[in-house]
């Protein structure tokens, strides 16, 4: 009791000081998991959209594939990203590992299957409705993608904060393929798990509430949009 | 209608930019900077906290430290993605030179290893200067031990202790050895919750706040010395590595002005490292 009493009371100030090592904790943390999302939502966008609306040879296959990433550990996407990056690795002449960027791409692997699910299951029922309506009227697979996103666009929303969910919050593959540096690959929640393990519980606790306040302020945010783009 | 939506759009828009923005500007440093593999003790004793600044700004270099097992440092060094190795297990380490990996090895610091456990002691061995004695007779009690379990330097020490006092721990795995795979910190968290004796360097101890029960039993034997080695990542091997840069910490590391900096780092009055680089007799 008496360390979430005093973690309340250290969040509260750090968040009251401006503390600016926080800060840059912070903006990293957002920079890096909503390029991540953005990036995912590239992919996945039109991936789940083709999935729900084209009918080819290994779709069922690759819905069930997608669904099955959706729990792909952190550690070993860290892993594998990791392994990519590295001297010895296919991408390793770019010197990438260690960096926010390796971050981003880790991240975007992890989410990008959450948002192309999510999008498939909108799309999909959005097709069963308008889909022969659409291929009647005479707009093609491919011309109709944009027109469902579209009238779908109040779930993308939710896929959006879906994968930005997991994105903030995970700390496994942040962890291997930024290494942790402070003031460089240091985000919230390798932060949490590092002060965790110097045995400093009430601050790791402290920066979880801030993490928590982060996350809430980014639903709000997300939620006033989709009240104007979904309801308006 | 499309005025809101418009908004909204610009909105969206606004915040990709940034974030994009924002992350490119923190990719890139304009600095040099030296990638060093370096084990939890320095790290998590706010050893480097301390240091790296001191050389910065003697140097304009900065160093970012992946902290991480002596084991994993290794093979980071191993595949090239740092410059700079500083760890601290003696036999790995001359493997790793051996192989060719690296290169310049230099002692630079120790510290010592000591026993914490619990204030009620059922192992009874607080007070000892023996720490094989002790190991013995916490097998002989199976009272509860933690280790480390994640080939780190300490867990290489901890392993050594037990061989040498003839006991096979991996029999009682899961009984009154738990092997935690995890940092000092946590494996510490883990002993304070379990009220179970654990071995630390004495820097990560000193550091620690979660201490709850725990305290120091034994210490003092010439056979808890931790001796701390920097040495730079093989360039012959690994073109990409910063030669220049990394020799030029290895270089302060064990000039007098980063000697004196690392005697000069206390916690509450304690010194936690011990500068003891020499010169090589030529």
């Amino acid at each position: 009791m008496h360390d979430i009493a005093e973690a309340l009371n250290l969040a509260t100030g750090l968040v009251a000081a401006l503390d600016p090592n926080l800060g840059r904790i912070v903006v990293l943390s957002l920079a890096v998991s909503l390029t991540a999302v953005v990036a995912a939502s590239v992919i996945g966008l039109p991936a789940g959209a083709a999935l729900a609306v084209f009918r080819f040879r290994f779709r069922a296959g690759a819905v069930i594939a997608v669904n099955a990433l959706l729990g792909l550990p952190p550690v070993v996407v860290g892993l594998a990203v990791y392994l990519l990056l590295s001297r010895p690795g296919p991408l390793g002449p770019l010197g990438l590992l260690f960096t926010p960027t390796a971050m981003i791409l880790a991240q975007t692997v992890l989410v990008a299957p959450i948002v192309t699910a999510l999008v498939h299951r909108a799309v999909e029922e959005l097709w069963r409705e308008y889909g022969d309506a659409l291929l009647a009227d005479g707009a093609s697979r491919l011309r109709a993608i944009p027109l469902l996103l579209s009238i779908g666009r109040a779930s993308l929303v939710t896929a959006f904060l879906s994968g930005f969910g997991r994105a903030i919050s995970e700390v496994g593959a942040i962890i291997v393929v930024g290494g942790n540096i402070a003031n460089v690959t240091r985000t919230m929640t390798t932060t949490i798990a590092l002060e965790t393990s110097k045995g400093e519980i009430a601050l790791a606790l402290a920066l979880g509430i801030v993490l928590i306040g982060i996350s809430l302020a980014v639903s709000a945010t997300t939620f006033t949009v989709k009240r104007y783009v979904g309801y308006a | 209608m499309t005025s809101r939506r418009a908004l909204a759009i610009r909105l969206a828009a606004f915040i990709i930019l940034a974030a994009l923005g924002s992350s490119t500007r923190l990719g890139v440093a304009a600095e040099p900077f030296i990638v060093v593999a370096s084990t939890t003790s320095t790290e998590q004793s706010g050893l480097f906290q301390y240091l790296l600044p001191v050389f910065t700004r003697a140097s304009g270099i900065k160093v970012r430290v992946v902290a991480v097992g002596t084991g994993q440092a290794l093979k980071i060094g191993e595949r090239g993605d740092c410059d700079v190795v500083f760890v601290h297990d003696e036999p790995s380490e001359l493997k790793f030179i051996a192989n060719g990996f690296g290169v310049d090895r230099r002692e630079v610091m120790y510290n010592d290893f000591v026993l914490v456990g619990p204030e009620s002691d059922p192992a009874r061995v607080d007070g000892s200067h023996d720490i094989v004695a002790a190991f013995k007779k916490i097998a002989a009690a199976e009272a509860p031990f933690v280790s480390r379990g994640d080939d780190s330097g300490t867990d290489k020490a901890e392993k050594r202790l037990w061989a040498e006092a003839g006991i096979d721990v991996k029999a009682s795995s899961g009984r009154w050895y738990r092997d935690t795979g995890s940092g000092m910190g946590p494996t510490l968290n883990t002993a304070a919750a379990m009220n179970a004796y654990t071995l630390s360097d004495r820097g990560t101890w000193l550091s620690f706040k979660n201490r709850q029960e725990l305290k120091i039993v034994v210490e003092g034997d010439k056979r808890l010395f931790n001796q701390y080695g920097v040495m730079l990542v093989n360039p012959a091997k690994h073109p990409t590595v910063k030669r220049d840069l990394g020799l030029k910490f290895i270089d302060w590391l064990t000039s007098s002005e980063g000697q004196e900096t690392i005697a000069a780092y206390k916690i509450d009055g304690n010194q936690l490292f011990f500068p003891n680089y020499r010169k090589p007799q030529s």
